[in-house]
């Protein structure tokens, strides 16, 4: 895995333009997460309209590949169904981020999504409670 | 005829070939391992003696009376040795034998503190431990109700004493912490603070993980009451490390561990306890691996530990020239004319730790980037995480020029 690999120009455009980087006003699930190697922390706003994510917003702090991650996960998930949000998984981040990592930064790339499915199924559950 | 004597140093050009690993190349580039102080790389004597023990003299320790379990059983008591005369212990058997440093603190935070630490006592450490030296104490004093304070840390890294009478007020019952500081190197004043700590009646527990790899460390000569290091950390095997204390506590305080080897007699109701260091080395202990720590030790011992800080203390402050002199580069603890370990601590404005050590690991430089189990002083110098460069024996000027220069790439390829 070569430099250019590794911070190839598509990571690092993400890394520094983020897409949908921000909060949401009254989200309809938030969540929170952090990589306690290395103090990377992510939180993901998500609005909710007829079982599909209308709006994400993501913030914190991380190094390029956990903020690129974030930043391409967001662009994918927005237009999709919940269902659709619950069914990727860790091949699908690694696809956006087109590299491949070793064990210690996969835990970077993966934590957006890991933040983002907490946001999920924590709407699900609240549904749920909500409706019985 | 001469007329200047020149400085001793260390042969580091002989010394790196002693070192099989250096030998690597990492992406293609030759490995500038500037990692130490998260662990050491070992010399070919320390993985020939491991292999030379299981190869010819494997017994179990302490059991066998044939042959083989006398010799095996005579290495091991003989690293012993090795390690109480290395920190100037006042006998081999005032030392014992853990997994190392992470276990010692946690061996004496339970045998001794269940004992001795009751509701309302208080426990003292810093705000630049390491994890290790937090968290044991964090158990117990919540399982004892013991109250935990902090010595505070200042705005270079070093410990602020301008209230330690104050901290050391009332029914403290231990004082504990480092003595080389893992993520900024700082050097702490081991003999004052247990000085003090001992006029306020409490006993001391020095972390010495990053002092006894790299500096002369005599344990007497502190007056601690103990002192714990790893073996990893200092050229030997992972999973072996000790606790050095003085022999009243260890006598004192009951075992940790039930099991074979720690027992005098034992009823089905009952046991009475072998003497220390036994007492506290439950089960078949990882003898091999402290073979190997006293084959580490018999390679640190002739370059001279005085000379091994000095070289430590040299590159660091090589590397905080070279890395000051980069605009956007902030480097973390004390100043450059203080004492220090081999340890410098940075960070790049703009870029992730992570990606600065993720750049550097493409020209073959290992640094490591996070919080180095330090948490709460990170909180303290207000930074998420530092990329850290910490040097040992067989690290060169020239690995800290490629460093430098590894540095600069990180700023050209993360620059906006």
């Amino acid at each position: 895995m070569s430099l250019d690999d590794l911070y190839r120009q598509n990571i690092l455009d993400h890394y520094q333009n983020p897409r949908n980087w921000g909060t949401l006003e009254q989200p309809d699930a938030s969540a929170e997460d952090s990589n306690p190697l290395c103090g990377d922390r992510i939180r993901m706003d998500l609005r909710i309209k007829d079982g599909r994510v209308e709006d994400l917003k993501f913030s914190g702090e991380g190094c390029s590949i956990s903020r690129a991650a974030a930043s391409m996960l967001s662009e994918e998930v927005i237009g999709k169904t919940l269902e659709e949000v619950k069914a990727l998984n860790r091949d699908d981040v690694l696809e956006l981020l087109g590299i491949e990592l070793g064990p210690v930064r996969l835990k970077c790339a993966l934590l957006a999504l890991k933040t983002l499915k907490v946001g999920v199924y924590g709407l699900q559950g609240w549904k749920e409670e909500d409706e019985s | 005829m001469p007329t200047t004597v020149p400085t001793p140093s260390l042969d580091v050009a002989s010394i790196r070939r002693d070192f099989p690993i250096l030998e690597r190349k990492i992406h293609g580039k030759p490995l500038a391992y500037l990692d130490n102080t998260a662990t050491t790389q070992k010399p070919a004597s320390v993985l020939k003696a491991l292999e030379d023990f299981y190869r010819t003299r494997n017994a179990n320790v302490h059991r066998g009376v044939y042959l083989l379990g006398e010799e095996a059983t005579a290495d091991y008591e003989g690293a012993r040795e090795k390690v109480a005369r290395f920190v100037n212990a006042r006998a081999a058997e005032d030392v014992v034998f853990t997994r190392g440093t992470t276990e010692s603190v946690n061996l004496v935070s339970n045998a001794w503190g269940r004992v001795n630490v009751g509701k309302g006592d208080v426990i003292v450490s810093t705000e630049m431990e390491h994890h290790s030296n937090l968290v044991p104490w964090q158990l117990l004093a919540q399982e004892r109700g013991a109250i935990l304070r902090h010595i505070p840390v200042d705005g270079h890294g070093r410990l602020d004493l301008t209230d330690l009478d104050r901290i050391l007020d009332g029914p403290v019952k231990m004082v504990s912490f480092t003595w080389v500081s893992n993520a900024l190197g700082t050097v702490n004043p081991v003999v004052e603070l247990t000085r003090r700590a001992h006029a306020a009646g409490a006993l001391v527990f020095v972390d010495a993980a990053q002092s006894v790899p790299h500096m002369p460390v005599d344990f007497q000569a502190t007056d601690a009451d103990f002192l714990a290091f790893s073996g990893h950390k200092m050229l030997g095997p992972t999973g072996i490390g000790a606790l050095v204390a003085k022999r009243k506590h260890l006598e004192a305080m009951p075992p940790l561990f039930g099991g074979g080897e720690m027992i005098r007699e034992v009823t089905l109701q009952h046991a009475t306890w072998a003497d220390v260091p036994s007492k506290f080395e439950a089960g078949t202990m990882n003898y091999a691996d402290a073979i190997g720590l006293g084959a580490a030790i018999d390679y640190l011992t002739p370059l001279g530990m005085d000379l091994v800080h000095a070289h430590g203390r040299a590159l660091a402050c090589q590397a905080m020239r070279a890395l000051q002199a980069i605009p956007g580069v902030t480097v973390y603890g004390p100043p450059i004319e203080e004492n220090r370990g081999g340890v410098v601590s940075f960070s790049v404005d703009g870029v992730h730790a992570h990606d600065v050590a993720g750049t550097l690991d493409q020209d073959g430089i290992a640094v490591r980037a996070g919080h180095h189990c330090a948490m709460p002083l990170h909180a303290r110098l207000g930074v998420p995480a530092t990329a850290r460069a910490s040097f040992t024996v067989y690290n060169d000027a020239a690995e800290i020029d490629r460093l430098a220069a590894g540095v600069r790439k990180v700023k050209a390829v993360f620059a906006r």
